[in-house]
């Protein structure tokens, strides 16, 4: 083992998964831990969307009379309401990762890469427990599953990707930079309302659709739509779109995770 | 088969260290300069007012398997500044370093402990944490538990535990690591005295089963007792490299030729080591030496110490004493005077400011410095004492007046050689001033 600091590392999965084990148990921590000591426990990954849902289908629903292409407000809110939690949850636990297990960083080596990987494999979790109300809304609401469904893993693979590509960069940058703390919140927020999570995509003029694919969100939660409920706003080339900004962006954020890696217990 | 485990070449670390004026920057100036670092891809923004500072620089060593290698050095030399540059925790400014074998690295103890969780989870994630496979954690588990001694809360999560457990459950997770090479630091620093000795004796079970060891630590009994080679850092510079005795003999010199308050009165008040039952009772001290000159600097081995104590006594009694430790620099304590120890000491009652003279004819103590415990005693309770009180510096000195010195031992004693068949002649002559002083050594 030599160690002098490389300009252009490499990116490392094979180290990675040599720390496979450290991975594994990291995940089961975080998922261990993060609902100790409240009394609701567990039941607060169901209840933060369905508080949402309902708040949405008040405010936007019953108020706003915001179209939803025909159905039924809630479901149309909650499907939608699944990948962008996904997608927020992970980014902002992974966005501040590195930050928070600051004294392992300090004291420990191991590929650092690990610390936001982990952050959002626990967040798939809550994923899959929230996903078993949506079948109980679905069945409330008697709507029967479609063969589209199948392309759901797929998806819930390319939210992932999507919320470690920015978790990576915002990672790596809070470390140096604490603002990213502070910025979190407000771009989460602005985020969620340039994705059709409330309304549908088809409110969007045809023209800027192209446009609106550069939000890789946006298709995601029109695809998760479509799988789940068979029919959607507008999906097409913006995919497409979508999975290249997705794909540049992890890219980057992997090149820069590993070229701020050697500094993180310097500067954390 | 001695081959090198690890070989370090012209490694150095810089850090930069940021000026004042930036401590104060603007929201805006963070955002905009935090922005503009980003877009320069991580490249720190280079116009900041900074300055360099190498923790470490030019250090090229080689240690060679199954060498234990302490690393010494004060404050700020640079020693755990090494240990994050081999651990791989953070990277050399320049120079490298060649590890051959898995590293172990203990840098303290329950990193990455998670109060919430149990003491059995804790196991399995503490050991992932230090490089052990899921496979190795299971197999040494009960192991684990077993040096702990913590089975009976192995259910209860680790914020309940009381910070003995938590250190010896943290301790023996680490002490099961079976790594190539392993690296300590300061880890024994905590711990009550039972606790050092049981982890001292793992560790030396792991040097001793043919594992690389590098111990940094400011216990240099246990750097001696554990360690085969030393390695002395001073600001950021390796000084010396060799067997640990020279090691830890070359970093006393080196501390020890540093000035220091140079007066015969020590004033008691401002002690920080402090344990008053009684009050602020030990006021000051004086230390004199032969024919009543004040002791500045150092004395020489065998010449007179004679201490004169004042303090207070707030309530009349005739019963009272002080004592008097003295401990080298491995914290050993190497005599103890005591006014007990005095028969001739007057047992009139007396009150308020008083003056306590200990006189030592000859100070025996082998050469170095000796820091001075001070502890006041009435009516055999113990009402106000004070560690590290003062300190005395010996120099080496022909004590035995042969031109051969005396360096090894703690003191030196009066003794007479003869060979049997000349003893009359021994009789004839009992050399110069015998050992007939009042010095004991206990």
């Amino acid at each position: 083992m030599v160690r002098p600091s490389r300009r252009w590392p490499r990116f490392g999965f094979k180290e990675v998964w040599e720390y496979r084990d450290l991975l594994y148990f990291l995940v089961w921590r975080d998922i261990k831990v993060r609902y100790k000591q409240t009394a609701l426990g567990v039941a607060w990954v169901i209840l933060q969307p369905v508080f949402a849902t309902v708040v949405f289908s008040v405010v936007f629903g019953r108020l706003a009379k915001v179209p939803s292409d025909g159905i039924p407000y809630p479901v149309f809110a909650y499907v939608a309401l699944l990948p962008w939690q996904l997608f927020a949850f992970c980014v902002a636990e992974s966005a501040n990762s590195l930050v928070g297990s600051q004294n392992l960083i300090k004291k420990v080596y191991f590929p650092r890469l690990i610390i936001p990987l982990s952050t959002v494999l626990a967040g798939l979790v809550d994923f899959g427990v929230s996903f078993l109300v949506l079948l109980a809304l679905l069945f409330r609401y008697h709507i029967s599953l479609t063969p589209s469904v199948a392309v759901l893993p797929a998806l819930v693979l390319f939210v992932v990707a999507a919320a470690l590509s920015v978790g990576l960069w915002l990672s790596a940058l809070n470390v140096e930079y604490r603002d990213v703390r502070y910025t979190l919140p407000f771009l989460a927020q602005i985020w969620m309302y340039a994705t059709p999570v409330v309304y549908s995509s088809s409110l969007v003029p045809a023209k800027w659709r192209a446009l609106y694919g550069l939000n890789p969100m946006a298709g995601v939660v029109e695809g998760f739509r479509w799988a789940v409920l068979g029919r959607s706003g507008a999906l097409g080339a913006q995919v497409w779109v979508s999975v290249g900004v997705v794909a540049l962006l992890l890219i980057g954020g992997l090149v820069y995770f590993r070229r701020m890696e050697s500094t993180f217990a310097d500067v954390v | 088969m001695s081959y090198i485990a690890v070989r370090s070449q012209g490694l150095g670390k810089k850090f930069r260290i940021s000026h004042e004026s930036e401590r104060y920057r603007t929201v805006r100036d963070t955002l905009s300069r935090g922005l503009a670092s980003a877009l320069r891809f991580g490249r720190r923004a280079e116009r900041r007012p900074a300055e360099d500072f190498w923790a470490l620089r030019d250090l090229s060593f080689e240690i060679k398997h199954g060498d234990v290698v302490g690393i010494i050095g004060g404050n700020g030399a640079g020693k755990s500044t090494l240990l994050k540059i081999l651990t791989r925790i953070t990277e050399p400014s320049e120079g490298l370093a060649e590890i051959r074998g898995r590293v172990g690295a203990l840098l303290e103890v329950g990193t990455g402990f998670h109060p919430e969780l149990t003491g059995r989870e804790n196991i399995l994630l503490n050991g992932a944490i230090l490089g052990m496979r899921r496979s190795e954690i299971i197999s040494k588990f009960d192991e684990i538990v077993a040096f702990s001694e913590v089975e009976r809360f192995l259910d209860t999560p680790v914020k309940h535990y009381s910070s003995g457990m938590y250190v010896r459950l943290a301790f023996a997770i680490a002490a099961h690591l079976e790594p190539e090479i392993l690296i300590v630091d300061e880890v024994l620093a905590v711990g009550d005295v039972a606790f050092q000795k049981k982890c001292l004796g793992k560790l030396g079970d792991v040097s001793r089963g043919g594992r690389t060891v590098l111990f940094v630590s400011h216990n240099m009994a246990a750097v001696e007792s554990l360690c085969n080679r030393g390695i002395v850092l001073d600001h950021g510079r390796l000084v010396f490299s060799g067997p640990v005795k020279e090691a830890v003999g070359y970093y006393y010199d080196s501390v020890s030729s540093t000035p220091e308050a140079e007066s015969h009165v020590f004033d008691l008040a401002p002690c920080p080591h402090r344990r008053s039952k009684g009050g602020k009772l030990l006021k000051r001290i004086e230390l004199f030496t032969e024919s009543d000159r004040p002791l500045t600097g150092e004395m020489i081995i065998g010449d007179r110490l004679r201490l004169r104590i004042h303090f207070e006594l707030p309530v009349p009694a005739s019963s009272f004493n002080i004592g008097l430790g003295f401990n080298n620099v491995y914290t050993q304590r190497i005599f103890t005077a005591n006014s007990l120890f005095d028969r001739s000491r007057s047992d009139s009652e007396r009150v308020g400011h008083q003056v306590f003279v200990c006189d030592i004819p000859e100070f025996t103590l082998m050469a170095g410095t000796y820091s001075i415990r001070i502890w006041l005693d009435i009516n055999h309770m113990e009402v106000d004492l004070i560690d590290d009180a003062a300190s005395v510096r010996v120099m080496e000195s022909d004590y035995y007046g042969t031109g051969n010195m005396p360096r090894q031992g703690a003191v030196v004693l009066r003794h007479q050689w003869y060979l049997e068949d000349e003893a009359f002649a021994a009789k004839k002559t009992p050399a110069t001033a015998c050992a007939s002083s009042s010095t004991r050594v206990i």
